[in-house]
């Protein structure tokens, strides 16, 4: 049985009224034959039937108005093609949802910060952040800008005021405060923005310990090897199956780097902390690697470190083992991706085989941002460095 | 001025009228569909069909070979059959799906094929005439003896473009191939409305190109005629206007109430079907028998079915694809 | 290096490109006998004949769409609208046809078409002779608009555009033909996407394109005398708009101001200053400014149409109003 259905008769028709049937329940048609008259907006249009056969029957009555798609009569077909060729389906696409009426939002404003008077701040979106950043109470600050508007220098200002003492005019900032701020900020700006997820495991040290050693015979006092450059040539050749955590986060994207240079956390005498790259660590030798980092600390303390160095970092690795510390649960330096925390060597309880003996052992952490990377790959990740520990000769 | 005339001497056999007939017939049948498909809502936006016209396009089609370029309107889908392109992909197109023509981006007033040379499809009036300026430009640069064939309908010839297009066509001597379809209507709008000057073919004078009146609804004269204006511009004659005389039995498009003419006008033209004139002639010289018709007819309707079960089995371009293809890449080259 | 003008550095790149690609040809108005409305096809038609260097009818519309048939046909065509005035008389090529058959066509055809364009005003040209319309082109995808300000970027930059699959479209100021510059005639290739720091500044970013880059430069010398470092970025292409070069400056400077010759009411200054405030609201210390052209038709008279352009004054005036004050 065919249908005969409300046609779609011009582009903006949505429904249309059945004025008159030409033709009469029991009568043959064949396609291409005029079977009704169809008022739309535009004007009265003679519709055409596009089946052969005979009408069984008439759905709608003149007078009635129905959407486009409306089955208006069923037509009892003769001859239809043979079977090898089968009748398309004549299926009407389904009507269109109506279109809503695009929803105009009402514009939404942020609400004012929770400890601030209901009366509206003026205050500049840097100056705002940089506020926020040290700490200060933006309504405290006074604003020189148009209007009242406080500015950055206002805030710069402002903090500068609050670091001096009340009867000493404000000094110049010197140069470890302003590192501090400027970590400060990074570090609050690392908070804020990334998604952090941290995994830890314990990776056992006797192989790589007593392979140092044997190395370390073999070697000058001045030319021996730390066992943390054991930590950062596995830490670097691990990246290399994991790409995803040696690149940077640019414009909203992960952008993977093709070399691998571990930033190594030292700190500053002082306070402070610089993380400079160890440029292609995966490359390096241990040997090479060890002059690098010592010529590396040596620099970083004395203020003489290269731009490029501090840059160029893809991850970096921090160590506090020697500060006692046993586990480290780093924030990430933007725009990188990924951070690694060492703790200190640790003589612990250890099964293995079903016998408990005393082993030396590390934690490893790894601080990941989860807009690149998620547990899986973290832990995968932390697997290798792990593995690769095992085998120190091949560092 | 008007020479070299065309001295009309039609060749009549039977393989090439049989071949005619179906040409015209699948076009026929092809826009009769497409109209089924818009009414179900298919196929959406604009539909112009070709019923009525397709001697025109059939006809002059076949004075060009697949080196030569065709330039057409949006009422291009007789052309865009009559060049080879298979019914399936431009079913598909009006479909919107990706295996259109156009990959779903044109609809059924942009269909292109540049491995056809077909190129487009052009939804302004007149919009197609200076591209093919340019092409029969590049073919006469590069010493190709190519030809581009342009069809436009009488509308166009009010816009400045076709002005512009003619003159500088006649100018540098270019091999352009104006085909004017003139239907008699720009839309709703007759041509007497239209035009101070009625007679197409007479607008070639002041530019100084010639150009020949024919009847759109005799196929064979239409062939006939374009063949030969088509060797004067292959022999680096310059451009040549053809002005078929013709007519659309239905409206300007699905949304075209037809307010504007009589029914006694369409009824008196459609009593001129070029189909069914043509069909009668072949009968009378003994070269279409019943059986011949029955089976074209056929395996027509076998070919449109078929086009509509691609289009509606196709897929349709993935939405993440939206932006493909809006600039090339710098390794992208023109095909020469 | 070679010290040349604007306009010779144009001659050099067409030049250059005619002798080496056969499929190159420049058409136009005026292009062959007359030497160019402004001089700078001067003798190519007589060292490349009249097949490679074409005079056009006064048909925009009609030389424009042949140039799209041409490119389309294989040819490498610098069609030369005389003037961005008379580029409205072919507005329907260049949108309905140049930038959209790429897409239309899914990705069929290509239109490897270069158009160049004189536009702007300063010579007392009037109201239809005066208009600074490469922000509207900047509104069209499928087409690339560029905008040289030197006698370097007019050279380079037509010949990296001789090489894009798509149309391009160079915007020379009037005023910068006769400006002088250095041009590097054995660089292999230019590039046309990045905007150029032209002077590095710490205090606000003045950002421009085209004909009032000269003016900014003045103003950031002006302004450099009264303590404010300004950072003068030279925007070379309109689209596709080198957004992290800007971005990177306001993060720098906290302070935008955008120069821009055209009507302020929905200018292209309008888009820089939306994609500011979209990708670096955090980093603003004051609301982006605009000095732009005053919104009248360009009128005739010297002092009425340097009211209506923007002038260093008013880039100075306006660049001191968001900078504070320095103790």
């Amino acid at each position: 049985m065919a249908e005969f259905v409300m046609p779609q008769l011009g582009a903006d028709m949505s429904a249309g009224k059945l004025l008159q049937w030409r033709k009469n329940v029991g009568d043959r048609v064949e396609r291409g034959d005029i079977i009704a008259d169809v008022e739309t907006d535009k004007a009265d249009i003679e519709v055409e039937v596009f089946s052969t056969g005979t009408i069984e029957k008439f759905l709608i009555q003149p007078g009635e108005k129905v959407p486009v798609g409306t089955v208006m009569a069923l037509i009892h077909e003769v001859g239809e093609p043979t079977s090898a060729v089968p009748a398309p389906s004549r299926e009407l696409a389904p009507a269109p949802a109506p279109t809503p009426a695009v929803a105009v939002l009402p514009l939404r404003r942020e609400p004012p910060p929770s400890t601030a008077e209901v009366t509206r701040l003026h205050i500049s979106p840097v100056a705002r952040k940089l506020a926020a950043d040290l700490g200060i109470d933006p309504a405290s600050v006074s604003g020189t800008g148009p209007g009242g508007r406080v500015t950055l220098e206002d805030v710069q200002r402002a903090a500068q005021a609050q670091a001096a003492k009340p009867s000493v005019p404000a000094p110049e900032l010197d140069r470890a405060t302003r590192m501090r701020q400027a970590i400060g900020a990074a570090m609050a700006r690392s908070k804020r923005e990334i998604p952090h997820y941290y995994l830890s495991t314990t990776i056992e040290m006797s192989r790589a310990i007593a392979w140092l050693a044997q190395e370390n015979l073999k070697r000058s006092v001045e030319d021996r090897l730390v066992y943390g450059v054991l930590l950062l040539k596995a830490v670097a050749m691990a990246l290399r199956e994991f790409p995803e955590l040696n690149g940077l986060w640019i414009d909203g994207k992960a952008m993977k780097k093709p070399e691998i240079h571990v930033g190594v956390a030292i700190s500053l005498r002082g306070g402070g902390l610089v993380a400079p790259a160890l440029q292609n660590t995966d490359r390096q030798s241990l040997d090479e690697l060890m002059k690098r980092f010592r010529d590396l600390v040596q620099r970083a303390r004395a203020g003489s470190l290269r731009s490029s160095e501090l840059s160029d970092p893809t991850i970096t690795v921090t160590s506090l083992g020697e500060q006692g510390v046993e586990a480290v649960f780093g924030v990430i330096y933007p725009p990188q991706v990924a951070l690694i925390g060492f703790g200190k060597i640790v003589e612990r309880p250890w099964a293995s085989e079903g016998q408990i003996t005393v082993r030396p052992v590390l934690t490893a952490t790894l601080s990941g941002d989860h807009r690149v990377s998620d547990g899986h790959r973290g832990g995968l990740f932390l697997a290798a460095v792990e593995r690769r520990l095992q085998e120190p000769s091949q560092l | 001025m008007s020479t070299p005339d065309i001295a009309e001497k039609p060749v009549v056999n039977r393989e090439h009228s049989l071949f005619l007939l179906r040409e015209m017939l699948r076009i026929r049948r092809f826009e009769e569909k497409a109209a089924e498909m818009y009414s179900l809502r298919k196929i959406h936006g604009f539909l112009h069909l070709y019923i009525g016209e397709e001697a025109t396009g059939v006809g002059a089609m076949q004075a060009f070979t697949p080196d030569d370029s065709i330039v057409a309107t949006y009422r291009e889908h007789g052309h865009a059959l009559a060049r080879g392109i298979p019914s399936t992909v431009l079913m598909a197109e009006m479909y919107g799906k990706a295996t259109g023509c156009s990959h779903g981006h044109g609809g059924s007033m942009h269909f292109f094929d540049v491995s056809r040379r077909f190129y487009g499809g052009y939804a302004i009036v007149g919009g197609g005439l200076p591209i093919a300026v340019g092409l029969a430009l590049a073919d006469m640069m590069q010493n190709r003896r190519a030809i581009t064939g342009c069809y436009f309908g009488d509308g166009a010839v009010a816009e400045g473009e076709f002005h512009e297009s003619l003159n500088l066509a006649a100018l540098w001597k270019l091999p352009v191939l104006f085909l004017c379809e003139n239907n008699l209507y720009a839309m709703g709008t007759a041509l007497h409305r239209h035009q101070a000057q009625t007679d197409i073919s007479r607008k070639a004078d002041a530019y100084g190109l010639p150009s020949y009146a024919v009847d759109g609804m005799d196929i064979l004269a239409v062939e006939d005629a374009t063949k030969q204006a088509a060797d004067f511009v292959r022999n680096g004659k310059g451009p040549y206007l053809l002005e078929f005389r013709t007519y659309r039995f239905r409206a300007h498009s699905m949304a075209d109430p037809d307010l504007y003419r009589t029914k006694e006008e369409i009824e008196s033209w459609k009593g001129r079907d070029p189909i069914t004139v043509f069909e009668a002639k072949l009968r009378e010289l003994g070269l279409l028998t019943d059986a011949d018709l029955s089976r074209i007819e056929s395996e027509v309707a076998v070919e449109i079915e078929e086009a509509v079960r691609f289009a509606e089995a196709s897929p349709r371009e993935p939405v993440e694809d939206l932006l493909k293809d809006v600039q090339g890449s710098a390794t992208t080259l023109p095909r020469s | 290096m070679t010290r040349m003008t604007y306009r010779e550095a144009v001659r050099a790149a067409m030049r250059k490109a005619l002798k080496e690609d056969d499929r190159v040809f420049l058409m136009g108005e005026d292009v062959g006998r007359y030497g160019g409305a402004f001089a700078v096809s001067l003798g190519l038609l007589a060292e490349f004949g009249p097949e490679r260097v074409r005079d056009a009818p006064l048909s925009e519309s009609a030389f424009v769409g042949a140039g799209i048939g041409a490119a389309l046909g294989g040819m490498r065509p610098i069609i030369e609208i005389m003037t961005i005035n008379f580029s409205m008389l072919a507005m329907d090529q260049i949108l309905n046809n140049a930038a959209t058959l790429r897409h239309m066509s899914g990705g069929q055809l290509s239109v490897p078409m270069v158009v160049r364009v004189a536009t702007g005003g300063g010579r007392q040209m009037a109201a239809q002779h005066s208009h600074s319309l490469e922000g509207w082109y900047a509104h069209i995808p499928g087409i690339k608009v560029l905008t040289p300000a030197t006698a370097a970027d007019a050279y380079g930059m037509l010949l990296a555009a001789l090489r894009e699959p798509d149309p391009v479209f160079l915007f020379e100021h009037a005023t910068l033909y006769s400006v002088e510059g250095e041009i590097d005639e054995t660089a292999e290739s230019f590039d046309i996407a990045q905007a150029a720091i032209v002077r590095a500044g710490t205090d606000v970013s003045l950002i421009t394109y085209g004909g009032t880059l000269g003016k900014t430069m003045q103003a950031a010398g002006r302004l450099a005398e009264a303590g404010i470092e300004a950072e003068v970025i030279d925007l070379r292409t309109l689209r596709p708009l080198d957004t992290p070069t800007i971005v990177h400056s306001v993060a720098k400077t906290h302070r935008a101001l955008i120069i821009d010759e055209a009507w302020r009411t929905g200018s292209f200054s309008a888009e820089i200053s939306a994609q500011i405030m979209e990708n670096a609201f955090d980093d603003l210390d004051a609301p982006v400014a605009r000095v732009c052209g005053a919104e009248v038709p360009m009128p005739y008279a010297k002092h009425l149409e340097e009211a209506t352009l923007p002038q260093a004054e008013q880039i100075i005036a306006a660049a001191q109003e968001i900078v504070p004050r320095h103790g």
